[in-house]
């Protein structure tokens, strides 16, 4: 397959582009393999892509139900950053920045991560100290942030002026230089074919159905492609984690939950950066294409249907005309939903489960993309070793019932409200 | 023309259908008027149950795909509490009744 260079274009050029290769094998799956990774989405691929690369374990098999980028991993607004106050989240979450900045080198694929910051606006006094204490407390943790006027955040993004005399004015804002944007579908092909090139056998249509046990101890799948053994099962399944868990009797603190997300038709560049309204919930960016890309609230009732319903819908829209009016000039292309695994204190789990032979990566809430990279290098780190590493060292399954839990919003065992 | 029509018509209801709640107070009301509540097979522990109960309360959940029981609040309506029997792969409800009610088993409820 080799490897993408100017080259290697050059000569396809020349040649009519006939003799592109498809990017991943399509392996029949083997009966057994070192490590089976459940769930062919970003965490999964990039989880399959660490532990071939780092820990040298190849005989891998990434499980997909469906296809590669179609589940949330394609669904998500592409937002990265790592503007996380507390202890247990920061380091991990800058981990990955570090992660997104070698992508595309790294995986010789372009993710197209841009830098294009991150903007918090602050609409009140009060809101303004608050993020000025998250500010602190990420210069604690060695990321960068900035607190910004109103008329640097206007400076910044001119767009927002109309909506300064309106109900809610712009006081202020919190932005994180170095956050930005990915593009998702090359984030999942990416380690795909990186994860490929290395051994590891991507197998889509397969989904897994239950769980063969030995004494106590996990020591394969049940799939529609048929039995699959592995010495190791990491589950990096989202908002289906509680589905598969269920198999084997383990209850989890996780509620599924869906997530819209919308685009509109490609316009001329308004927006320069990720900006979120602080006054209700909204995020918005432009895509490379030129649609602009956000979203809102979970619709806040369990679900496992990847669509939402009309009052969200409602709710996202209003938030967004109240700080950029002149979005409702805008048609609207597409919305969609994905289903996202809301933890009881809005932080995920990568830890050792409580069965042998299993091991849990779930609880993204609606971060998990941002995460991607961070996520597949602690969870290989956790498969390999049988133990997390100190990145993810906080992120464990029993620190609900231990008091540990690393609750940002401190909102309690409420998943709707994180 | 008039399948496809129906086809788009199918295609539309399929995928924006609205959860809409009969309310016993207020009869079928739209899912605006409503917040949601939690997971309504949870039981409240006694007060000196060990704290792994308590942790399972507060913490676990059955997340169930299918068939779910939850408490709905009709906060812009009559403003009572409501236990509700959804289908959470299909949006689609079975059953509403008051906190104290119990659905009726499986096979009678008509969907």
């Amino acid at each position: 397959m080799g490897n993408y260079n100017a080259l290697n274009i050059a000569w396809q050029a020349l040649t009519g582009n006939k003799n592109w290769q498809r990017a991943w094998r399509d392996p029949e799956p083997k009966s057994h393999y070192e490590a089976i990774v459940v769930g062919g989405g970003g965490h999964g691929l990039a989880t399959a892509y660490y532990l071939a690369k780092i820990h040298g374990i190849t005989k891998v098999a990434v499980l997909e139900k469906g296809w590669i980028g179609g589940g949330n991993v394609g669904r998500n607004t592409t937002i990265v950053r790592s503007n996380y106050m507390l202890d247990g989240n920061a380091p991990f979450y800058e981990h990955g920045m570090d992660l997104w900045r070698d992508m595309a080198l790294d995986l010789n694929y372009n993710a197209m991560f841009s830098p294009r910051g991150v903007l918090n606006l602050a609409h009140t006094k009060s809101q303004y100290d608050v993020f000025a204490r998250r500010g602190n407390s990420m210069r604690l943790n060695g990321i960068k942030a900035e607190i910004l006027s109103r008329d640097e955040v206007l400076q910044r993004e001119p767009t927002l002026a109309a909506a300064n005399s309106e109900r809610f004015p712009i006081f202020g804002g919190l932005l994180q230089p170095d956050a930005g944007n990915a593009r998702h579908d090359a984030v999942a092909w990416g380690y795909a074919r990186a994860a490929d090139q290395l051994g590891v056998d991507i197998i889509q249509n397969c989904e897994v159905v239950d769980f063969i046990h030995q004494g106590e101890k996990v020591v394969g799948v049940k799939t529609s492609r048929g039995d699959i053994r592995a010495d190791k099962i990491g589950l990096a399944v989202a908002g289906n984690s509680s589905r598969l868990a269920s198999k084997l009797g383990i209850r989890l603190p996780v509620e599924s939950h869906v997530l819209q997300a919308f685009v509109t038709e490609p316009y001329k560049p308004v927006i320069n950066g990720v900006v979120t309204f602080g006054a209700g919930h909204f995020y918005i960016s432009q895509s490379d294409k030129g649609g602009l890309v956000f979203g809102g609230d979970i619709d806040g009732y369990n679900t496992y249907a990847q669509r939402g319903n009309l009052p969200v819908f409602e709710d996202v829209i209003s938030g967004g005309l109240s700080i950029m009016p002149s979005l409702s000039r805008l048609k609207l292309l597409r919305n969609w939903g994905g289903i996202m695994d809301m933890s009881m204190d809005g932080s995920p789990i990568i830890d050792v489960g409580p069965i042998d032979g299993l091991y849990l990566n779930t609880g993204w809430c609606y971060g998990g993309f941002k995460a991607t990279p961070a996520s597949g290098w602690c969870f290989a780190h956790t498969m390999a070793n049988d133990k997390a590493h100190a990145l993810n060292e906080a992120y464990t399954l029993d620190r609900f019932a231990k008091g540990y839990t690393i609750d940002e919003k401190g909102a309690g065992p409420y998943p709707k409200a994180h | 023309m008039k399948r496809a029509l129906a086809l788009i018509q199918k295609h539309i209801k399929g995928t924006i259908s609205m959860i809409r709640i009969n309310c016993p107070h207020c009869g079928e009301r739209e899912h605006a008027e409503f917040t949601y509540g939690e997971d309504a097979s949870r039981l409240l522990p006694a007060n000196d149950a060990n704290l792994e109960t308590w942790n399972e309360y507060v913490f676990e959940r059955d997340n169930v795909a299918g068939e779910h029981l939850e408490y709905w609040h009709h906060a812009l309506g009559c403003r009572s509490w409501l236990k509700v029997q959804r289908n959470t792969l299909t949006h689609d409800i079975s059953w509403v009744g008051f906190p104290h009610d119990t659905p009726p088993a499986q096979g009678e409820v008509k969907s």
